[in-house]
């Protein structure tokens, strides 16, 4: 059943009559995922690819039974639109929008910890479980079902490994993307518990970046906790000190969040580390 | 975003916090016109961390003095930082030193207060050494830092009597300018007693730059280079480097993984750059002519992976603004067939193997004369 999300997510999109919103809604539809409202405030009674849109999640959820949520408003209505989700308990609720200020996703994650709901993003591809169920961004087609988890804090390379794995017959069962912001809703170590409890997963790719301790902690969650076999990849070891590499968690600030400083913190808690993304199927594959 | 001491200490004004501060200058023989009681501190305005180890920070006791070391400062280079100004400020008989922040703690997503007896140095030091001497508070964003929770905080520092309340109103004070500024780091190091009453010598504060369009009256940021400041103004993030290949691609864990790549194989990259996602013609345009621009460059990389880009967007970025110097080029992903019948339509040829590309590029650079990928093994290019 992987996890997260799965043939039992009956989605709700905000944001849906938006360029971004109205395009991932069709690609949903098409990967066969129960698209059942879309919230915009004003947009009530409007419909976007047949799916029925509301002015509040309240309402959606009562005439839909709606139970996930994925969020691409802009990025300074994201606050109110994610605290609304929370509020009805949606779960997940994945926010996609990037830019979304710092203290905003602070208040949103409290919130969340508070309702019991599970927070991904800001700023980040999403949710796919392979063959069943597409939340967000991910290139559908990528994916094929599989035992093989995929965790991460980057889009394009989370497609880079999805790719690489599906090319080398190893398939997948949940991608998740947790996204590039310094603070998200979900940390690698409850992604790693999420795939340590799930039952379809065998193996999990971690993959990671410079800035902050989060790969560190997972490196400690692993040695303790994981009784499944890690891959993982660092992005940034060769980025300088004190420059935010695009996402604004990727910074190095002295002596903390160095690639080098991860990839021990990982190789000394059991787990494999690809050197280069292209090599990370064949590891999986001699662990699995 | 950073601020300089001076700004960061007229915010601080601003919320009522007491702050040592004095003129700010940016010529030595501006000295002899301040109307300060001395001795006096000569502080360099730097961005980056160390200044005082440095020799950016001097004490003078008389106005010679000050214009000497105003002289030797201004124009230092502090880190790679050069100094454009300094700040004069009354010298201050220091009783004791603390430390008192707040910060964004990613792990825990919420606010850290931080409060320490063991001010004046790095804190970071203090947390290693002696974690015992750290006091910490962790702030439900609900409730914020009530008066409790900071007098509780100042407690575990040995504070009481007035001095008690003095830091207990800073602390609220601070706290509230860190929620309000939008920042991610508002830090007073040191938190200093001075005759009696608490006095805040030093003042950090880092801004959240995604909060910006709620604080249309913040600073221009000094830390990026005019090209840097350029690619944001086109929704690009774009970092100097100091190799001689310019790398572009989709989302910043590729574009980092891209550089790690060029290093691996024995190239070096000229820059990051991010056209992020959902990249349009415009901007992939608009990349291909910046990087170009830096001096030096003699190759470009452009690593693509479609998802929520587009290749054919990005194919027809590069048709209409083709580079003038030689490009490795690797597309894969959302419209990739579409995207190879359009360059190579304009001659323009494409590969889906990130390694094969970067090794290419290296070549580029070498046949331009680069430096990149002089004594690396072999390439395995395919032009």
């Amino acid at each position: 059943m992987a996890v997260l999300v799965g043939r039992q997510t009956r989605l709700l999109v905000q944001g849906i009559t938006g360029y971004q919103g109205a395009f991932h809604t069709k690609q949903s539809l098409d990967a066969g995922t129960a698209v059942v409202a879309g919230v915009t405030p004003g947009r009530g009674g409007s419909r976007v690819h047949d799916v029925p849109v509301f002015d509040t999640v309240d309402e959606a959820v009562r005439e839909t039974g709606a139970n996930a949520c994925v969020l691409f408003v802009p990025a300074r209505f994201a606050r109110d639109a994610a605290l609304e989700a929370v509020a009805a308990r949606l779960d997940p609720v994945v926010i996609i929008t990037e830019g979304v200020p710092v203290h905003d996703a602070i208040e949103v994650a409290a919130y969340a910890r508070r309702q019991g709901v599970r927070l991904l993003g800001p700023n980040g591809p999403g949710v796919t479980t392979a063959g069943q169920c597409r939340v967000g961004i991910m290139p559908w087609h990528l994916f094929t079902p599989g035992p093989v988890g995929v965790v991460s804090r980057s889009g394009t390379l989370t497609y880079e490994v999805v790719a690489g794995l599906t090319r080398a017959g190893l398939g997948q069962s949940t991608a998740i993307g947790l996204g590039g912001d310094p603070v998200v809703g979900t940390s690698f170590v409850e992604a790693l518990e999420w795939f340590g409890a799930d039952p379809d997963t065998r193996a999990v790719v971690l993959i990671g970046e410079i800035g902050g301790g989060a790969e560190e902690d997972a490196a400690r969650y692993i040695a303790r906790s994981l009784a499944k076999p890690v891959v993982s990849y660092i992005a940034g070891r060769t980025a300088p000190p004190g420059k935010r590499m695009g996402h604004a968690g990727a910074v190095i600030s002295g002596t903390e969040g160095t690639a080098e400083h991860k990839v021990a913190a990982l190789e000394a808690a059991g787990a494999a580390v690809a050197p280069l993304v292209s090599q990370v199927p064949a590891l999986v594959r001699v662990r699995l | 975003m950073k601020l300089h001491e001076y700004q960061a200490k007229e915010v601080f004004a601003r919320y009522g916090l007491p702050v040592q501060t004095g003129p700010v200058i940016d010529r030595p023989d501006a000295v002899r016109g301040l109307a300060i009681p001395y001795p006096v501190v000569v502080k360099a305005q730097v961005l980056v961390g160390g200044r005082g180890k440095a020799g950016g920070v001097k004490l003078a006791k008389t106005p010679a003095e000050a214009e000497a070391h105003a002289r030797a400062i201004l124009g230092m280079d502090i880190k790679g930082e050069r100094v454009g100004r300094v700040l004069v400020v009354p010298a201050a008989e220091i009783e004791a030193e603390y430390y008192l922040a707040f910060v964004t703690d990613r792990a825990a997503r919420r606010v850290a207060g931080i409060a320490s007896a063991a001010g004046g140095v790095e804190i970071e030091t203090v947390a290693r050494e002696t974690p015992e001497k750290i006091a910490r508070l962790d702030v439900d964003p609900c409730l914020g830092a009530p008066s409790f929770a900071a007098r509780g905080l100042g407690r575990r520092l040995g504070f009481t009597g007035p001095l008690l309340e003095e830091f207990t109103r800073i602390a609220t004070i601070l706290y509230r300018l860190y929620w309000e500024e939008d920042a991610d780091l508002a830090e007073i190091n040191p938190l200093a007693r001075v005759g009696g009453h608490l006095l805040c010598v030093d003042a950090k504060l880092v801004l959240d730059d995604n909060a910006a369009y709620r604080h249309p009256d913040r600073p221009p940021s000094e830390e990026m280079t005019a090209l840097e400041r350029e690619a944001r103004e086109h929704g690009l993030a774009y970092v100097e480097l100091d190799g001689d290949i310019a790398v572009i691609g989709n989302g910043a864990g590729l574009v980092m993984s891209t550089l790690d790549l060029l290093a691996h194989v024995g190239g070096r990259a000229a820059n990051f750059l991010d056209v992020g996602g959902g990249a349009s013609e415009e901007g992939m345009r608009a990349a291909i002519e910046l990087v170009q621009r830096k001096p030096g460059v003699r190759a470009l990389f452009i690593n693509i992976f479609g998802g929520i880009t587009r290749c054919d967007d990005i194919a027809r970025g590069i048709v209409k603004r083709p580079p003038r110097v030689p490009a490795s080029i690797r597309l894969t992903g959302t419209n990739e067939v579409e995207a190879r019948e359009i360059l190579s339509a304009a001659g323009i040829s494409a590969g889906t193997d990130p390694e094969e590309g970067a090794r290419t590029a290296i070549v580029m650079a070498r046949g331009a004369g680069g430096a990149s990928g002089q004594g690396a093994p072999g390439p395995g290019g395919r032009r």
